[in-house]
């Protein structure tokens, strides 16, 4: 009798009547072959496999996280909701114990969903795990959170929302940002200032199989977060480097992501990308189910895996373990690292644009967070796009301190109202959503 | 007229129902070791005067399989079992005579690894001179193509009696249970058919040349042809039939749920607009989760006879029955008795009863009458939650499309039919501690036998087409066509259509029974790089159970009896 050695929870929600548009990779096939295998090969039977019906988020839960504009309803569709919810449930189910591990296997995707929402950037309006943890956070006694993100692309929504939070670990494995979307993810990008060194990038070069895939999560994921201690690891399990993905460049396959699971063991997985339907997904997934409950995967495989054309080049091996190397040595020295950069001052700012490729919409951001040593710090993003929308958003971090609280609410009182259209604050401590209205 | 037999655990029902309702119905011993003469002696007593030519229908719902399941007495059967890449097919080995072989379809049917033919003949052969003389063939998805299937079929067929395959069990997807329910077809199949050919025969003795229907585990019936191929969903066909025979009395098209309250256990199951709710894969027996079709049912272990045990002062009802009733002569104390205490129930010996109460009274701390009351209210209660726990079962069912998660529709039963000996007792109780609305189906007696006698022929056709492979096929049923570009989902829906009507013919539907039902209806463009390559769509059609058409009248005088 076939038993899961760890209490799996699933939800499966294909959206099977929601795409972005007909032929656009994330349509309504994206799941369906994933669907037909999985329910094939039996798993939701398998004693300690247990599959969970989606809950819907709420507006609420989505503002914990984001700064929708002009609001939520504006930048999300019914699909979002349940995608998220099913996110949230899987969390739940695994915080309430009633399974051990879970995996959300849900669209749409979100991991490039910032924390300002324009609009849809690499098929994504909202960041379902940031919402689910952000849900978490405040529901159960819940701090400190690492998410490894093992999709293809840099998980650039993910590391915006939590680059200025030092009790989130992000780790972020990605096709290198030079040779694909969203062209981002150096090992330099290691957080704002009082949060430096819990964002790391690992960009890898194109045609990295298995070998280097695991060698990252051996040598460096692994040895990372066993200093960091997270009460919860969560891996957003985008599925884009197999290598008969048809969007980028790299050569891993469904025995590779069973075995990166297993290291791994992430508390909850959450699917993100990964565009090869038919050829990648249905297996890959079955592989991460497996390996999430403990279950035999050795016989996966995808029908046109060939391990002598996936064999990795000494030279891509040399550039992995340099890079691990580099990011090791930078996550030794963060705590030097992060007094050079706060350098004793109380704000530090940054400015950037944002370009939302999906909704085809640019941002401009100007950033300004208070250097504070008893907490993440208040942050004020002042955002207009191209589309001649302004607006001011106020950030308080979930355990603020009374200073930074307080300079929150008066960044939100003094707030020029005529310079924006609407002017946001988060207020993380109360749990509260405050939106004034502009112009 | 129409005869209905039901062979339960303790008693086989059986009715004869004509124009002017139930005509006869009486109740023979059930002797689980001789089925068929128990089955036999029904048979007579029920005819017994009344000329054959008088009957025009038969149909029989009988324990045989369930029984050679649980006591494992079924036949020897060789199973070859081609998986391909997945979970490791030996996980889902049924028996020692179990072999995985070479062999892959995907997941859209295409042929990734051929099957070899040496290696099939050489497993045959050793099967054979093992004595094995039935065989099951399983490929993973076999549902999307069975050539493979087929091509070990018919190479091994010369060996032996009868080779069952997976694509003609059920359309779903759902490898291992595939396996149980072809092995399991294939280990029932010798006994089923001795069975029926010796019933067959006896009844020809009798001048009854009828075609004999066999009850299923979803509520709907088969003939005797069909069963041949489908021995297996003969299994755990007895609780449908009360199910079914509640039907005829249900109050109306809403939404009820039915309970059919026995001395060991109580089964429950919801009826919505005077249908059966199905379970969405099939039954699960003893080790075996299988693709049988089923009522969606729920069975607990409290019944009228259940034990009564009392533990630090909380009550507890079951799980065992230790035998009948104190009042009835037996051993410990039971709802049943709680009820002869209380006065409602005046035909046993009530002292016997109130002797079994008074160390419940005891521990209770409090007088025997109380202690009955509680216990029977606990009882009404425990039923009631579990009930619910049906409901919730249902309604938590995941769905996998915006629209139905949004739009799903919600089981939220506000009747109770109930059946059984106490019924009447329970219906009362019922009301007074919820909001049910409760009724209680007349001649719950025979209600089991007369679900029998009134059951339709129910069947499923799964059709699927993959515009971009040219194809639409429905392997269970030996369909595949070509198709164009621009075959559409309502194209399937005809075609699955005239394949379910000749399907139901077959396995013996009079076409004014034939209620047909699309139950899946999806459809989904191909892409490929960035243009439409084709569609996949997915049909599923059913005849619904329910109730032949003389229902009507035979209930309407069954109500006002």
């Amino acid at each position: 009798m076939l038993k899961a050695r760890y209490r799996t929870g699933l939800v499966f929600f294909p959206a099977f009547d929601w795409a972005i548009s007909p032929t656009h990779p994330e349509r309504e096939e994206r799941l369906l072959y994933t669907q037909d295998q999985v329910f094939e090969e039996g798993v939701l039977d398998i004693e300690g496999i247990r599959e969970f019906k989606p809950e819907l988020v709420t507006v609420q839960d989505i503002q914990r996280v984001h700064f929708c504009v002009p609001d939520v309803a504006g930048v999300t569709t019914e699909s979002h909701f349940i995608s998220a919810g099913g996110a949230k449930t899987i969390g739940r189910a695994v915080l309430d114990k009633k399974v051990d591990r879970g995996f959300a296997l849900v669209r749409p995707p979100g991991h490039h969903a910032m924390r300002v929402v324009h609009g849809a950037r690499g098929f994504c309006n909202v960041n379902i795990e940031a919402i689910m943890i952000e849900y978490l956070r405040k529901a159960y006694p819940l701090q400190r959170v690492a998410i490894v993100d093992t999709d293809c692309h840099h998980g650039d929504g993910t590391q915006d929302i939590y680059w200025h939070d030092p009790d989130t670990l992000f780790i972020s494995l990605h096709q290198d940002g030079r040779t694909l979307y969203p062209g981002t993810g150096f090992p330099n990008e290691m957080g704002g200032p009082t949060a430096i060194g819990t964002t790391i990038n690992y960009p890898l070069p194109p045609e990295t199989s298995s070998e280097g895939f695991l060698y990252a999560i051996e040598h460096v994921v692994l040895p990372i977060l066993d200093d960091f201690k997270p009460d919860i690891i969560i891996n957003s399990a985008g599925q884009d480097n197999h290598f008969s993905d048809p969007i980028t460049n790299m050569n891993f396959c469904a025995q590779g992501y069973a075995a990166l699971t297993e290291l791994l063991s992430p508390d909850i997985a959450v699917l993100e990308g990964g565009y090869s339907i038919e050829g990648a997904l249905p297996y890959v997934n079955l592989g991460i189910i497996l390996a999430m409950a403990g279950i035999d995967y050795s016989k996966i495989k995808e029908p046109k895996y060939d391990p002598e054309r996936l064999r990795q080049k000494p030279e891509i091996s040399r550039w992995i373990q340099r890079t691990g190397d580099q990011i090791l040595s930078n996550w030794r020295q963060r705590d030097k690292i992060r007094s050079q950069v706060q350098d004793n001052q109380k704000f530090a700012e940054r400015t950037r644009s944002i370009y939302y490729d999906t909704d085809n919409i640019t941002e401009k951001q100007a950033e300004t967070i208070s250097v504070c040593s008893d907490c993440a710090g208040v942050l004020q993003i002042d955002s207009s796009t191209d589309s001649g929308r302004r607006i001011l958003a106020v950030h308080i971090p979930i355990r603020a301190c009374s200073h930074c609280k307080e300079l929150g609410y008066q960044w939100f009182d003094a707030a020029g109202k005529k310079k924006y259209d609407a002017i946001y604050l988060q207020d993380r401590p109360e749990d509260a959503f405050t939106k004034m209205a502009g112009g | 007229m129409i005869i209905g037999l039901d062979v339960g655990g303790t008693y086989t029902d059986v009715v004869l129902l004509g124009d002017e309702g139930i005509v006869r119905a009486i109740k023979v011993l059930t002797d689980a070791n001789a089925l068929f003469k128990t089955v036999l002696s029904g048979l007579d007593a029920i005819t017994e005067g009344i000329p054959p030519e008088n009957i025009r229908r038969i149909v029989l719902s009988t324990t045989l399989t369930t029984n050679a399941i649980a006591q494992a007495k079924i036949s020897k059967v060789g199973m070859i079992v081609s998986s391909g890449p997945g979970i490791d097919p030996e996980l889902y080995r049924t028996h020692p005579h179990y072999v995985a072989v070479c062999g892959s379809i995907d997941h859209r049917g295409r042929e990734i690894e051929p099957v070899d033919t040496c290696e099939i003949d050489e497993f045959a052969r050793n099967f054979a001179s093992e004595g094995i003389r039935h065989v099951g063939v399983v490929g993973k998805f076999s549902t999307r193509n069975p050539q493979h299937e087929l091509l070990i079929h018919d190479r091994i067929q010369p060996y032996f009696d009868k080779v069952f395959m997976g694509h003609q069990i059920s359309g779903n997807l759902n490898f291992p249970r595939r396996i149980a329910t072809t092995y399991l077809n294939a280990a029932v199949y010798p006994v089923h058919k001795q069975f029926f050919e010796a019933v067959q025969q006896s009844l020809e003795k009798k001048g009854l040349t009828i075609p004999i229907h066999i009850m299923k585990a979803d509520g709907g019936t088969m003939n005797f042809a069909a069963s041949m191929n489908y021995p297996a969903q003969t299994i755990l066909s007895g609780p449908a039939a009360s199910i079914m025979g509640s039907l005829a009395f249900a109050f109306d098209d809403e939404e009820s749920l039915v309970m059919d309250i026995g001395g060991t256990t109580t089964d429950m199951a919801i009826l919505v607009n005077y249908v059966p709710v199905l379970n969405p894969l099939g039954i699960c027996i003893g080790p075996y989760k299988t693709l049988i079709r089923s009522l969606e049912s729920h069975s607990i272990p409290i019944g009228g006879d259940s034990r009564i045990t009392i533990l630090n002062r909380s009550i507890q009802i079951g799980p065992e029955r230790l035998g009948p009733a104190m009042a009835y002569g037996g051993a410990a104390p039971t709802p049943t008795d709680a009820l002869c205490v209380m006065g409602k129930i005046k035909t046993g010996d009530r002292e016997k009863s109130l002797q079994g109460f008074q160390p419940i009274a005891h521990d209770l701390g409090c007088s025997v009458e109380a202690a009955a009351a509680r216990v029977f209210d606990h009882t009404c209660r425990a039923i009631l939650k579990e009930a619910q726990v049906l409901i919730d079962r249902i309604n938590q069912k995941p769905v996998y499309t915006i629209h139905e998660l949004h739009e799903g529709y919600q089981v939220a039963p506000r009747k109770i039919l109930i059946l059984g000996g106490p019924a009447p007792y329970f219906a009362q109780h019922f009301e007074e501690i919820s909001s049910f609305r409760v009724g209680v189906v007349p001649r719950w007696d025979v209600a089991n036998a007369i679900g029998a006698a009134l059951a339709r022929t129910t069947c499923e056709v799964s059709l699927f087409a993959d515009t971009h492979q040219g194809i639409a096929m429905a392997p269970e049923e030996g369909f595949a066509a070509a198709v164009t570009q621009d075959f559409s989902s309502a194209d399937a829906i005809t075609t699955a259509g005239d394949l379910l009507k000749q399907k139901a013919a077959r396995q013996g539907a009079s076409p004014e029974e034939m209620e047909m039902e699309v139950v899946e209806n999806q459809q989904f463009n191909m892409v490929k790089g960035f243009y439409t390559a084709g569609k996949n769509i997915r049909v599923k059609m059913q005849i619904k159970p329910g109730l032949i058409d003389e229902y009507d009248t035979i209930a309407g005088i069954l109500s006002t009896e």
